[in-house]
């Protein structure tokens, strides 16, 4: 096997053109960034893309390595706690490798027409290029301090691209929101690093996640408020992956995250970060299920409610953005599931493999999704389906990559989505028959909602444009487009359960193909019910909205979570803590020192009168005390 | 004479300087240069210790100097330094020499102004190489008071106030901090002994617990109100908003610093049986200081009260880490000091900037600057980051320190402190990025900020200076890091068991 010591240089390209373009974009003509940013992404996609043929397919093994080529001593806390900054070479550090790299190249080519004549076009292309760096850097991690540290960088970055439009208020708010629900969630996620830091004296995942390892004996007893120290460690963990990855009730950011530039949420917001959460949960998937195995089935149950739920408020939103983004969350949800439900050894790793095959075939699908989005938003110049209708006939290949992508989301056979997602319905229907019927519903819906999406787009009523008529973006933005619709046309046949498991040996594995025929009936129903509702102007809609009434109200301003999370945080947090605190501070602690400033002063008055330089009242007091002196004294020694 | 006292020495001559100049460029050029030197100095120092450190561990005081000032009471004039002092200098070097650019364009009285100020120095480096108390404790005096009129005559707002009331809670912490020291020193040897102030000596004897349990907390608490310790740093917020840039660049850069060095050096250091013992009082204190500073922060509308409830939080979690007694989390402590030094004296040296061009620090009147004011308006958005503790700056690696250092204790008093003073971490990013938010993104609020200009050679220098500093600590923090916790070893022997 290759010595895989060159893929430092995967994360480290990135870093360099951040570098470069940061501190001298300025000085040149806009596109030398673009261009120096694609340039460099591409060679860390090659490099990449030569990581995964070496590790995956050059030799066959019985089961695959962990490799850790580099690992410098970063900061050190005590003689075990040590953070490294290191390499780490296993089958879902490189899938995440070419799915990271990939994505950020479509990405970044498609930047090169969707964000030109922009201001800021270099400043984009260098926060562009510290994403893909921190993410790099999250996914090749050793140890979980290290992916701390580029977890909280990649939500630094994500701050930066949401609010990249900063003079626009609604970013700006957009960009504060996800920082500090991500944060909030971090802090989660830190408090959980110390404890599992604190019980096993270790942060290295090599140790961590070793088959049969005993570090985790000594923590057997340890319990905080009934629940084992392990398990709270682990739940705390997976806060701070819930948070990243948008799973309910932390989902509140992503939609409002859709304010960024819309290749950035392709990247970011659907494709890559949102999925990190998943990739820390399949990362610790060993301590997962060996040691609380209660709190992984836990996350499945985060993931089946997420997608449901999120399934549901897509289905009535209108910003065609917003509705990929519920979309999103739904379809992490599934990730989650996949890996809730799953064993370890052998075909009960189904789930896992299953989960992370969807993360691939998802990041494929979705990312084209926002691309072509993106691509109709560029030649409408709106977000509200609205004003859209009848764009087939504009722009052809926008609407036939995009319609890849729809029947990929939907699970139509032959097409990616349909596997990945039969494979995690396959191993709900094994283990949790509730989570099955939860994805199984979700199933129906997402077809539903992602179908009424393109019929209102690319069919119905054809909006008068004016003078305006749209048109086919430029080759830069469709070579993605065709790219990735290939990925999400094909990207199915990939042999997954070759590579990907969590006991890192393949897997004999067999579709059966007749148990599909439910989960592909359920679609078509989805697809037919859109097509029904969406395919001409009808008042066919407005029946079923008026017909679900209150139900449909709940969905569209999403259940209100977000109503609830401003009331807790404008009321409690901001309206009842800080201003009790800042007038407890000026008025209280502050007015106790005043009031011992007082008390001195009126003291000080009290006694300056006894000087008043009067004579008479000096030798008055003087005779008085003498007096009350001596009958004290007489009074004393004569009894 | 000793090298040490050309810290000293060389302060009083650019003070002696200044007198003879006639106008602000001249004082201004002379305090740069006296102030340049020192930082020279300083650079050497840190570089002859190392030299040191890397041939040997270092169990003594170096240029160790002892010189009897007043025999009758053993009053000595006791010099020395370990890697914190050594530290300690290297930060005052660094934040004295920018604060002076800061200061470049005081107009008003600019002799005294700059003679205050060097003064004010004087004292901080003095005190940073004292070893006997009584000189340290004059050093301490030497420092708080030209604050009263560098507050009081250049300051802004409501500053003869502010200023009354910054000195007035100092010298109540300096009434505690002289019982505190006499009653080490009348327990600094066996009854008949020899008493001493010089705590290379007092340390060998072991003081009577009944005596630490007394005075511990006095000498700990009269620091403390200089680290701004709940709920004695209501001083702080009038204090930071009516002193001029560079007073509030010293002040929280430096001095509340000085408050922290002063807890563990002398209270901890000379009693520490007492503090095992009450720790858990202050440990409480503390936990409140850094979320309640955090908190306080969010509802603030000048830019400076915002920072000043922000220090209170951060060297609140200077004293909690010195509190929590283990190498780790005082090795975070010392990093946190030297973190929070820099990163403070950025954000003032910014806010003076942005001041001086917008003339008001309400954030409600500002907004949209940063396509007005790009290079100040990045690099404020860079310290909000770095004090934010974003990985890649000085602010996360020392509170990652201290966070992991205060979760190694056995109990699970000390792990909750722990994990409530880890929840400001959130509150931080709340009011950080709602100051961003409001005076930099958005659309510009104010037509008059539309012609500002953006940052002079000088204030370039100076902010990208102290970046550089920030950035370096963050990104490679493991020689600073090591450097500290070996020169930490000698002390917390005496300290830990």
């Amino acid at each position: 096997m290759v010595d895989f010591s060159y893929t430092f240089l995967i994360p480290l390209i990135p870093l360099v053109v951040f570098l470069i373009t940061g501190l001298l974009g300025m000085k040149w003509k806009p596109m030398v960034s673009g261009i120096i940013g694609t340039v460099g992404l591409l060679i860390a996609w090659l490099l990449s893309l030569y990581t995964g043929y070496e590790y995956f397919l050059a030799h066959t093994v019985e089961h695959y390595q962990t490799i850790i080529p580099i690992n410098m001593l970063w900061l050190s806390f005590t003689n075990s706690l040590q953070i490294h900054m290191g390499v780490l070479i296993d089958p879902i550090s490189v899938l995440m490798l070419i799915v990271v790299t990939t994505i950020s190249l479509m990405a970044h080519m498609y930047s090169l027409g969707y964000m030109k004549g922009e201001t800021g076009f270099a400043r984009y292309y260098a926060f562009l290029s510290l994403f893909t760096f921190s993410m790099l850097g999250l996914v090749l991690s050793t140890n979980i301090f290290q992916m701390y540290i580029f977890w909280e960088l990649v939500g630094a970055s994500s701050f930066l691209l949401i609010g990249f439009y900063y003079t626009k208020p609604s970013a700006v708010a957009a960009a504060k929101k996800a920082f500090i629900v991500t944060r909030f969630a971090d802090f989660g996620f830190l408090v959980g690093i110390l404890v599992l830091s604190f019980l096993t004296r270790t942060f290295d995942f090599s140790k961590l996640t070793e088959p049969g390892t005993t570090i985790f004996a000594s923590s057997a007893g340890v319990t905080f408020m009934g629940v084992s120290a392990l398990s709270w460690a682990m739940s705390l963990i997976f806060i701070g992956g819930a948070g990243k990855s948008a799973m309910f009730p932390f989902h509140i950011w992503l939609p409002d995250a859709m304010e960024g530039p819309t290749p950035v949420s392709s990247l970011i917001h659907a494709a890559t970060m949102v999925v990190a959460g998943v990739y820390l949960v399949a990362r610790l998937f060993p301590i997962y299920h060996f040691q609380t195995p209660q709190v992984l089935i836990m996350i499945g149950y985060v993931g089946g409610f997420t997608s449901l739920f999120a399934a549901i408020i897509a289905m009535t939103q209108f910003d065609i953005k917003r509705v990929l983004a519920y979309s999103t969350l739904s379809q992490i949800g599934y990730m989650m599931v996949g890996l809730g439900v799953s064993g370890f050894g052998g075909d009960h790793g189904l789930g896992y493999m299953a989960g992370m095959f969807h993360l691939f075939t998802h990041s494929m699908f979705k990312a084209l999704l926002f691309l072509g989005a993106g691509s109709i938003i560029h030649a409408v110049h709106s977000n509200e389906m609205k004003d859209m209708g009848g764009l087939r006939k504009y722009m052809p290949i926008t609407h036939i990559t995009f319609l890849t992508a729809c029947l990929a989301i939907s699970g139509v056979p032959p097409f990616a989505g349909f596997f990945s997602k039969d494979e995690i319905l396959a191993a709900a229907l094994e283990s949790n028959k509730l989570l099955y019927w939860t994805e199984y519903i979700t199933a129906g819906l997402t077809s539903f909602y992602i179908f009424r999406l393109y019929f209102r787009i690319f069919w119905g009523k054809n909006t008068d444009y004016g003078h305006h008529t749209p048109h086919e973006s430029p080759w830069v933005m469709t070579v993605p487009l065709i790219f990735l619709a290939l990925g999400s046309a094909f990207g199915g046949w990939i042999p997954f359960h070759d590579f990907v498991t969590p006991d890192l040996a393949p897997m004999v594995h067999k579709m059966e193909w007749l148990d599909t025929i439910p989960s592909v009936l359920i679609g078509l129903v989805g697809i037919f019910a859109a097509w029904y509702l969406y395919k001409k102007e009808s008042s066919r809609p407005k029946a079923v909205v008026d017909f679900l009434g209150n139900l449909h109200t709940w969905a569209y301003h999403k259940f209100y979570i977000d109503e609830i999370y401003l009331f807790i945080t404008r009321k409690i947090m901001f309206g009842m803590i800080a201003t009790g605190i800042a007038w407890f501070d000026r008025h209280i602690v502050d007015g106790f020192m005043f009031g011992v400033a007082d008390v001195t002063m009126a003291l000080s008055g009290k006694i300056k009168k006894f000087q008043s330089g009067n004579l008479q009242e000096y030798a008055f007091v003087y005779v008085a005390g003498a007096l009350a002196l001596v009958l004290t004294l007489l009074y004393v020694f004569v009894k | 004479m000793d090298f040490l006292n050309l810290f000293v020495a060389v302060p009083v001559l650019t003070v002696i300087g200044i007198m003879f100049t006639k106008d602000l460029k001249g004082a201004r050029i002379v305090s740069a240069i006296g102030m340049g030197i020192q930082l020279i100095l300083s650079a050497y120092l840190v570089f002859y210790y190392l030299s040191l450190q890397g041939v040997g561990d270092l169990h003594n005081m170096i240029f160790y100097a002892d010189t009897v000032w007043y025999a009758p009471l053993n009053i000595h004039y006791t010099i020395g330094v370990d890697g914190i002092a050594v530290a300690m200098i290297a930060l005052t070097g660094i934040v004295v020499f920018a604060g002076i650019f800061a200061s470049w364009k005081m107009e008003y009285l600019p002799r005294e102004f700059f003679i205050s100020l060097i003064i004010l120095a004087t004292g901080v480096f003095g005190f940073f190489i004292s070893l006997d108390l009584f000189t340290m404790l004059m050093f301490y005096e030497l420092a708080v008071i030209p604050m009263y009129l560098l507050i009081g005559i250049w300051g802004t707002g409501p500053k003869e106030r502010s200023a009354m009331k910054l000195t007035l809670m100092l010298m109540a912490g300096s009434a505690l901090l002289v019982v505190g020291l006499l009653g080490i020193y009348f327990n600094s040897a066996a009854p008949g002994g020899t008493y001493t102030f010089n705590m290379v000596e007092i340390v060998k004897h072991q003081m009577p617990i009944a005596a630490q349990r007394f005075f511990f907390p006095l000498t700990f608490v009269g620091f403390g109100v200089l680290g701004a310790l709940f709920p004695l740093h209501t001083w702080s917020p009038d204090g930071h908003a009516s002193a001029p840039t560079a007073v509030s660049m010293l002040h929280a850069g430096v001095l509340m610093k000085l408050g922290a060095y002063g807890c563990f050096r002398v209270a901890m250091y000379l009693m520490p049986q007492a503090a095992h013992q009450l720790a858990w009082i202050f440990i409480i204190l503390t936990s409140i200081s850094v979320v309640y500073g955090a908190f306080g922060a969010i509802k603030q509308k000048d830019l400076k009260f915002i920072n000043a409830y922000s220090s209170v939080s951060h060297v609140g979690l200077i004293l909690f880490a010195l509190l929590m007694m283990n190498t780790t989390a005082i090795d975070g402590a010392i990093l946190q000091m030297i973190s929070h030094g820099l990163m403070t004296a950025l954000f003032f040296a910014l806010i003076g900037m942005i001041y001086g061009r917008t003339h008001t620090r309400d954030i409600d009147k500002m907004g949209g600057l940063l396509k007005i004011i790009p290079f100040l308006g990045v690099m404020y958005i860079i310290a909000g980051f770095a004090s934010l503790g974003l990985p890649g700056f000085s602010g996360f690696v020392a509170e990652m320190t201290i966070f992991v250092g205060a979760f190694q204790h056995a109990d699970m008093f000390h792990r909750v402190a722990t994990i409530v003073v880890v929840s400001s971490i959130v509150v931080t990013a709340v009011y950080i990025l709602r100051v961003v938010g409001i005076m930099l993104l958005g659309p510009l609020k104010n037509q008059e900020h539309a012609k500002l200009t953006d940052a002079t050679w000088f204030e370039r220098v100076s902010t990208i200076t102290l970046v550089i500093a920030i950035a370096g600590i963050g990104i490679v923090p493991l020689w600073l890091s090591d450097t500290i916790q070996r020169s930490l070893h000698p002390l917390l022997q005496m300290i830990l068991h």
